[in-house]
């Protein structure tokens, strides 16, 4: 693949025992491009995800971040590779026994407690970008709201400024407004930030908002990719039925 | 094959599939123990965490402690007495005391009481931590959760157990003085001279032995299961149970190991 992409993906397989979840993902996602990955519950787009994390390992196939093999990497490089990456997570993993603002700064501290000041004011920053203001910088986040919650991870993600982001599942569980508003923010912070974004979602109209480009995850693997404004016309009779939702079709 | 031989057959295989298991478990726990290990020799180092858990650890768990202790002592001085009365070796009661106290029940009891105080809720936190992908969010935030998590409390199990052990140590010997004097009607001054009599060094750093192992094994099974848990709020439930019965059991299992092997 061409040299502008900052996420490649070569025959990527994974099986859990007999179950063989991803076999053979091909995908390119190019610098600052929003990609969106469609398919179904239990079709191995969160495996995928935790892949290019390096929360899990591949049985086969290449990963390439700017051009350099996450598989054939010492462990310093590795950690580097993996600094440029954020994730909000689907049920936002915040960490409960922390306030916000130490949940919003952990990267950059790595959970120690350095320079508080400091670290507050960049909270708060982060928290600004994402719409919330001070007066949550001291909750705990059980306090918060699903929403509230949500943002709070957002702001955690995007404090570090990563150089690519991903988004797992980032409206499930929240109602259709807040979905929109949350689908507006990362339409937002990936213009503002310049990252490349990486989405999981079976919400189509975040996915089509969200991204410039959707690629369908099928039985392991990538069965489409077009530009989301092809989403509803891709001549794909699998893409068809499910962005449709229809229960009759080639997807059993 | 003859049809008799098939109940033999079927018994061997269970042996061995039990066997694999075993062994299977054993390789698991040592890569993550080894894996802390390995980790937390390089910083970053977290002794806010670490003071965290000996507060945990230790200082929450002196009440629970003290009173296994004193109660232990207490009983174990009574019972002394009774048996010893058949034999007119009533004069037994303080060597039996604090021999039975240093040697076995403070390690023992001090250990079983922690575990299940600590075991449990290591793996309960850690393990809700994995089931809400907060483990997963360590890792994207750039932070080693072996460092972060698992290496604190290792660390200050092994501090804190003995440093209780030593403590229910006095405490039990003062269960058992306190019944032996007050109910008993032994002489306070020869109580504790014979106390102080058969309390040997030797028996102190085995105790301390002991205990560092138990600590050990108690936070090192409720991290293992806490963070190798998985399937939501029924998985934490088993992992937490997973780790209190395996602590229990490796407290009971390394104890008779190090006494046959000291005292064999």
């Amino acid at each position: 693949m061409a040299d502008g992409h900052k996420i490649v993906l070569e025959g990527v397989a994974k099986a859990f025992g007999v179950n063989q979840v991803l076999d053979g993902v091909d995908l390119g996602i190019e610098r600052g491009e929003s990609m969106a990955i469609i398919g179904q519950s239990g079709s191995g787009k969160s495996v995928m995800l935790k892949i290019i994390l390096g929360l899990l390992r591949t049985d086969r196939g290449a990963i390439r971040i700017d051009g350099e093999d996450m598989l054939s990497m010492n462990s310093r490089d590795l950690e580097r590779t993996r600094a440029k990456f954020g994730m909000l997570f689907q049920g936002s993993a915040l960490f409960d026994s922390l306030p916000i603002w130490r949940n919003v700064t952990f990267a950059l501290t790595q959970g120690r407690l350095l320079d508080s000041a400091r670290m507050r004011k960049i909270a708060a920053e982060n928290l600004e970008r994402v719409g919330l203001g001070t007066e949550v910088l001291d909750l705990r986040p059980s306090e918060l709201s699903g929403g509230m919650q949500k943002r709070v991870a957002l702001a955690r993600a995007i404090a570090p400024r990563p150089e690519i982001i991903f988004f797992d599942e980032p409206t499930t569980g929240l109602d259709p407004i807040r979905a929109d508003v949350i689908n507006d923010l990362i339409v937002e912070l990936v213009e503002e930030l310049g990252v490349t974004a990486l989405t999981i979602t079976h919400d189509m109209a975040s996915a089509r908002k969200i991204a410039h480009r959707v690629a369908m995850l099928y039985q392991g693997r990538i069965i489409w990719s077009g530009p989301r404004d092809r989403l509803y016309d891709s001549g794909n009779p699998y893409v068809d039925q499910f962005v449709q939702g229809r229960a009759e079709g080639p997807i059993r | 094959m003859p049809v008799i031989f098939q109940p033999i057959t079927v018994f061997f295989a269970s042996i061995g599939r039990l066997l694999i298991s075993a062994l299977g478990a054993i390789g698991r726990v040592t890569i993550f123990a080894a894996t802390t290990l390995s980790r937390a020799i390089r910083p970053p180092y977290y002794p806010a965490r670490l003071f965290e858990q000996l507060l945990q650890i230790g200082w929450f768990s002196l009440p629970v402690v003290g009173m296994t202790a004193i109660f232990s002592g207490a009983a174990l001085a009574q019972q002394t007495f009774t048996a010893g009365s058949r034999f007119n070796a009533t004069s037994t009661v303080p060597a039996i005391v604090v021999l039975g106290i240093v040697r076995e029940l403070g390690p023992v009891l001090v250990g079983l009481m922690v575990a299940g105080r600590v075991s449990s809720a290591m793996a309960a936190e850690l393990g809700t931590m994995r089931v809400t992908e907060q483990l997963d969010a360590l890792s994207t935030l750039r932070t080693d959760p072996y460092r972060y998590l698992i290496a604190p409390r290792l660390l200050a199990a092994l501090i804190a157990i003995p440093l209780m052990v030593l403590a229910a140590n006095a405490i039990g010997i003062f269960g058992g003085y306190f019944v032996a004097v007050y109910k008993l009607d032994f002489n306070a001054v020869g109580y504790l001279h014979t106390t102080r009599q058969y309390l040997t060094a030797t028996d102190l750093e085995m105790a301390l032995v002991k205990s560092a192992f138990f600590g050990f094994f108690i936070a090192l099974m409720g991290c293992y299961h806490g963070f190798k848990a998985q399937g939501g709020a029924a998985g934490v439930g088993r992992a937490t149970t997973d780790a209190v019965v395996s602590a229990f059991i490796l407290i009971l299992l390394s104890n008779m190991i190090i006494t046959l092997m000291a005292f064999g």
